[in-house]
């Protein structure tokens, strides 16, 4: 029991925990056709609800898992994997179809048939279930509601709606202009920009993986393991301080993580020239502003003539620039993160006499 | 000829019933057609309703089917149909200033035997941000997003900021620690807003001479809540927002995203 635990709170480490749901999605997406199967998605379904039940008997467990707002959420990881292994499943089944010759089976069901009664009756039924849920569920768990505001008492750890906790636990690694600004409005014009990027004719309509491989992979990506994952983190796993808690320990406000982190700059000037850091920003920040520049300029150039040409030659320059351009946006939370937890690095760039920090 | 008698099948009380009020004048005057049992009539009642004209009248085999739609647009739609009437309901008991904000919820708590809007309201707005997410992680997983509906996913898109911002505006208003708190660490992001917050990179450079024009009492966080720190002005703010001007938005938008749903060829399918 106690083994159990402790190995459910190291694989909880936010380190560990990123990198094992960034191998679940390369794995799923590897090896489709067996994750299609009824028995793995029901099968993980099962786990996921035996882990719960287990963890329901601890009392730190229960008290952060049936705090009310958390309950949602709780539903959302179950909801989350059920679907992310659906839509896959669907897309394998397609595949399958389309291989054969058969066509997807939306093809085969392309046929109209009466709104009355086949949709309209549908959706009766929907809502009274919807419905049904949510009284039960309005009956059983009350909203909570704690202490009167009072602007002079601060709660340890200070938590955003649940829905942002994603974007909180990128302070971590990002300032609040880049975290709670920049990347956020860049999740919404990189989501609007999607249907204008993806010149791909194929896969409209039906679910199919094969023939949207990068795609579906690229979504997946940043959907289920950046903003959901990154949201199970924050809710359940940042306790006093933001600092890390695996979901079977204490929340021990005096829990100390060492800060022992480091510039880039530091790096350069003081550890690798051996010299001090120079007076003026400009020339003390001159690497991360080079290495910067270079991973928003010129990366994509280079990617075009490389690693990504196919991209560049069937999307044309202006897609290609706007989808790499977000694509490396994306990516910059994961390889910040990798570089904190490799290298303790700080900031890239430092310049705090404007508040300009990457 | 003249001995043939024509039986007719027996009905039981329910059928008779049924069919007598449905020749009513007070029936056929609410509803222009007859019943829905023949196809003639089942187009009829899909254009003559104004509820029901939302939907086409004959749609994709494929499109009725849980598998392919979760009918996760549907229940978000359906969320937020239910999210007005508990919330206009709660507005009757509820006045948003820091003298009764608090203290207004207490009461709905304490005071309303088996009072459950408040919780139908906050469940139910958790559940729509869940739905609205499951709904587009759908139509992402099939395409449904490529032309000719390019512009209806942008849409969405905005509403699914919308939706975010609903909740936001909401979490503020039982006035409680949980909520106060949570908006104040959520609305601390817009002081590093780039040259609009005052704790934001480049927000230094706009200054005349040697009066700075972004600080805290101007800049887009104090826009945000109506002052340095979430209080009166906050409540205030957010209150109107949350239950006049963000639904409204968003209501005109999902008008303009069912419409386009229908003018775009109506539920996506293979070509």
């Amino acid at each position: 029991m106690g083994f159990l635990k402790g190995l459910a709170n190291s694989i909880a480490d936010p380190r560990l925990f990123f990198l094992l749901a960034v191998g679940a999605l390369l794995l799923a997406v590897w090896k489709r056709e067996t994750v299609a199967s009824n028995g793995v998605g029901y099968g993980l379904l099962g786990f996921l609800g035996l882990f719960f039940l287990f963890g329901t008997f601890d009392a730190n467990f229960r008290l952060i898992v049936t705090k009310p707002d958390n309950v949602p959420i709780v539903g959302l990881i179950f909801l989350l994997l059920f679907f992310v292994w659906y839509s896959i499943r669907e897309g394998v089944l397609n595949d399958r179809r389309i291989a054969a010759g058969n066509g997807p089976i939306e093809k085969a069901e392309s046929d109209r048939v009466w709104v009355w009664p086949d949709l309209v009756y549908t959706e009766l039924i929907s809502l009274i279930l919807c419905s049904v849920v949510l009284i039960v569920w309005s009956i059983f768990l009350k909203a909570p509601l704690e202490q009167p505001a009072n602007p002079a008492n601060t709660p340890n750890p200070s938590k955003a709606p649940w829905y942002f906790l994603g974007l909180q636990e990128m302070l971590v690694y990002f300032d609040p202009w880049l975290a709670g600004v920049v990347l956020p409005s860049l999740i919404i014009v990189g989501l609007i920009c999607i249907p204008y990027i993806d010149k791909n004719p194929k896969g409209n309509g039906y679910y199919t993986f094969v023939e949207r491989k990068a795609e579906i992979t690229i979504f997946l990506f940043g959907f289920a393991v950046l903003w959901a994952s990154l949201i199970v983190l924050g809710t359940f796993l940042r306790g006093p301080n933001w600092n890390f808690f695996g979901p079977f320990e204490f929340w021990d406000i005096h829990k100390l993580a060492a800060l022992t982190n480091v510039d880039l700059s530091e790096y350069i000037w003081v550890r690798g020239l051996r010299t001090g850091l120079p007076q003026q920003w400009y020339i003390r920040e001159i690497f991360g502003i080079l290495l910067v520049l270079f991973y928003v300029f010129a990366l994509p150039v280079i990617l075009a003539k490389g690693l990504f040409k196919t991209y560049y030659e069937k999307l044309g320059a202006p897609r290609y620039y706007v989808a790499t351009f977000l694509f490396l946006m994306m990516m910059s939370l994961p390889m910040k993160m990798l570089a904190r937890w490799i290298f303790n690095l700080k900031y890239i760039v430092h310049i705090s006499e404007f508040f300009f920090n990457i | 000829m003249a001995d043939t008698k024509i039986v007719a099948p027996k009905e039981g009380p329910a059928t008779q019933f049924w069919n007598w009020l449905t020749e009513t004048q007070v029936w056929t005057s609410v509803f222009r057609h007859d019943r829905p049992n023949t196809d003639r009539n089942r187009v009829l009642v899909m254009l003559s309703n104004v509820f029901l004209h939302l939907h086409p009248v004959r749609i994709r085999k494929s499109g009725v089917k849980l598998r392919y739609t979760w009918c996760m647009g549907g229940l978000t739609f359906f969320l937020f149909l239910s999210l007005t009437l508990t919330g206009l309901l709660l507005m009757f008991y509820y006045r948003p200033t820091l003298e009764y904000a608090y203290t207004d919820i207490v009461g709905l708590r304490e005071h309303v035997p088996l009072g459950i809007m408040r919780e139908m309201h906050r469940w139910g707005a958790h559940a729509m941000v869940i739905t609205v997410w499951l709904h587009m992680f759908r139509v992402f997983m099939t395409g449904s997003y490529k032309p000719p509906r390019e512009f209806n996913w942008s849409v969405g898109v905005i509403m699914l900021v919308l939706t975010l911002l609903l909740s936001f505006t909401g979490y503020l208003l039982p006035w409680d620690q949980l909520a106060i708190w949570a908006i104040t660490v959520g609305s601390n992001m817009a002081r590093a807003t780039p040259f609009l917050g005052h704790e934001g990179p480049g927000a230094q450079l706009l200054r005349l001479g040697d009066v700075p024009l972004i600080h805290a009492a101007d800049d887009a966080r104090f826009a945000l809540l109506g002052g340095t720190f979430v209080g009166e002005g906050a409540l205030l703010r957010f209150y109107v927002l949350h239950c006049v001007g963000l639904p409204l938005v968003i209501a005109v938008l999902m008008a303009v995203h069912f419409w386009r749903v229908r003018k775009d060829g109506g539920i996506s399918g293979p070509m």
